[in-house]
């Protein structure tokens, strides 16, 4: 990657593969793919074609067996295990499909968490996910449990979560497919105006095509490999 | 994240509360089985421990305290001839019969003291005085004494009268000792009392108490009247330990303890580790979300210790204190026994540590084999 380029990922013909039986099957076959600063990247595919195994090989929750794997100028492939984590608590946010909010936190100590682990002080962190919070317009709502929360509701908080220490990375696996259209066009809405910024990139795993136009570029997916790039999304349409 | 663990573990209140009380439970049932053990051990060496000499001289073949091989008088003068000797006086103790007023008879352990000295008297004398043993028939009773003797309707008072083989004895003190191990009440009467209350045989003297002088040890002094032939000197420590080691070995009271404080480790790690691995399962997706987040196996493991250790601390300190106020509860009833010296706590304390590592293990090994790209899934 230069210095002073826009790309931010770089991955290049990466291979991932799983046991099944005595054979294997191959998830990722050769997938190349970049992302770029300021943009929303979406992968887009049918189910099983790699989508989600892209995304955990790019932020380091999988190892890929061959193929590189450039994130921010790191070489993800040769990172140890303890810096590669280190790597994800400092530079990655997350945003799940079940938003995995831990259900006997507040939504306050639920988005608080990343910053605890990057060692800032309880008090201070809960403080800082409560304006968090506050700025996604959960104000009222720091103090409530998940089950007190509707499903936007719990999106928002893992939002706040995903965004609270500033990385330069969001990941988000399929994030509106627990909530219904609405909350999906809200949900994104406020992902787009609220993650987005020059210095970080934004990927975003779906097969929902309602939330095709919130994209920048559509990264295409099929049968473990990127297929095709559409710089176009509000034009583009799935074969 | 050590604070998140213990949000995450005390909001979980059903498990929370499933998991202090089966440490609890696990220690109540090892603390309290082990403090009666204790206090049963104990009452097998009350008469060691009620008279208290440094030294006491019995027949070479006697195993414990409880068992009484009849000697000849001489043996105290044998005794004394030993160098280091300060002191030797004669003890006799057996099994007599009572007779009440009321008709009734009762088992007591008659206890005769050395005439001059009253050496191994009660020391917790509640009425009366001990130096009243040497007027006529004078008898001081324990407090098991006014205890049974109540139960027949008699009330022991001073200058209550019962018979003892046929002899009177009266009451001129009521005296506090350690309950004996079968809870025959304690009746202290002189050793030429002892003679005259006691069925009459060739060899009547039960023990010879001794005591060293300046710069000689009671081990021995002990060592020193073994050579003796057909007697042994035991140093009180030794023949506290020589009793309980001999119940240890010859009684199945070990065993039936032992099993129950066994038991309960089984409920312990049943109980805490099956809860705590349930604890850990149904928050497996979050932890690999954290582990997703950047949690180290470090921080992870810091996280389920202090969980488990929280849970074990809180579940010890309520099955300590329920324990406690039973011994007090029983204490102050004289019934059971109960004795929980330090190490029965603190034996418990190293149980309960291993059960919530046990615990925290069973959860570790679930979440190290966790890969964090299942929260994807």
């Amino acid at each position: 990657m230069r210095p002073g380029s826009n790309q931010a990922i770089r991955v290049e013909g990466v291979v991932k593969s799983f046991p099944a039986g005595d054979s294997r099957t191959f998830a990722l076959k050769g997938a190349t793919l970049d992302a770029r600063f300021g943009e929303l990247l979406m992968i887009v595919g049918p189910s099983g074609c790699g989508k989600t195994t892209l995304l955990s090989v790019i932020c380091g929750t999988l190892r890929c067996e061959e193929g590189t794997v450039n994130v921010f100028g790191h070489d993800i492939r040769s990172m140890k295990d303890r810096a590669l984590t280190q790597f994800r608590c400092e530079n990655i946010g997350f945003i799940f499909q079940q938003f995995n909010l831990i259900p006997t936190l507040t939504a306050a100590e639920n988005a608080s968490i990343p910053l605890v682990l990057n060692r800032v002080k309880p008090s201070e962190a809960e403080r800082r996910a409560s304006a968090m919070l506050s700025d996604l317009g959960l104000a009222e709502k720091t103090r409530s449990f998940p089950r007190e929360l509707s499903g936007g509701q719990q999106q928002r908080v893992a939002i706040s979560r995903a965004l609270v220490h500033h990385p330069r990375l969001v990941i988000c696996d399929e994030p509106t497919a627990s909530l219904d259209a609405a909350s999906g066009q809200k949900t994104m809405d406020l992902l787009k105006s609220s993650a987005l910024q020059p210095d970080r990139c934004v990927i975003v795993v779906t097969h929902d095509s309602r939330i095709y136009h919130f994209a920048d570029r559509i990264a295409e997916m099929e049968d473990g490999k990127v297929t095709g790039i559409f710089d176009d999304p509000k034009n583009y349409h799935h074969a | 994240m050590l604070r998140i663990a213990l949000k995450m573990l005390f909001r979980d209140r059903a498990k929370y509360a499933m998991l202090v009380s089966g440490l609890a439970f696990c220690t109540l049932l090892m603390c309290q089985q082990s403090s009666v053990f204790c206090g049963l051990m104990m009452w097998t060496t009350a008469t060691v421990r009620n008279i208290g000499a440094p030294v006491w001289v019995v027949d070479a073949k006697v195993e414990q305290a409880n068992e009484v091989i009849p000697m000849r008088q001489i043996e105290v003068e044998r005794v004394r001839s030993v160098p280091g000797v300060a002191w030797a006086v004669p003890l006799y103790i057996g099994i007599e019969q009572a007779r009440l007023a009321d008709g009734s008879f009762q088992n007591v352990q008659l206890t005769g003291l050395d005439t001059g000295t009253l050496m191994g008297r009660p020391m917790d004398m509640r009425v009366g005085n001990i130096e009243d043993l040497r007027l006529p028939n004078a008898v001081v009773v324990d407090q098991v004494a006014v205890e049974k003797f109540g139960r027949k309707g008699i009330e022991i008072k001073l200058g209550t009268t019962f018979e003892i083989n046929d002899k009177e004895a009266r009451v001129v003190g009521i005296c506090h000792v350690s309950r004996s191990f079968l809870g025959q009440p304690y009746i202290y009467t002189t050793f030429d009392r002892a003679m005259e209350y006691a069925k009459p045989s060739r060899k009547q003297l039960s023990y010879v108490l001794a005591g060293p002088i300046e710069g000689v040890s009671d081990a021995e002094l002990a060592a020193r009247i073994s050579k003796l032939p057909g007697i042994r000197g035991i140093a009180k420590d030794d023949l506290f330990w020589m009793t309980v080691l001999w119940y240890i070995k010859n009684t199945g009271i070990p065993i039936s303890f032992g099993t129950v404080v066994l038991l309960g480790i089984i409920v312990g790690i049943a109980i805490a580790g099956q809860t705590f691995y349930l604890f850990v399962y149904d928050n497996l997706r979050f932890l690999a979300a954290l582990k997703a987040m950047g949690a180290t196996m470090r921080v992870l493991t810091g996280m389920v210790l202090l969980q488990a250790f929280s849970v074990g601390f809180i579940g010890y300190g309520i099955g300590v204190g329920l324990v406690s106020w039973f011994g007090n509860a029983v204490l102050a009833k004289g019934q059971p026994p109960f004795f929980m010296p330090w190490q029965v706590p603190a034996f418990v304390a190293v149980v309960i540590a291993f059960i919530c590592i046990f615990s925290a293990t069973i959860g570790l090994i679930k979440i190290a084999r966790l890969e964090p790209a299942v929260v994807f899934r």
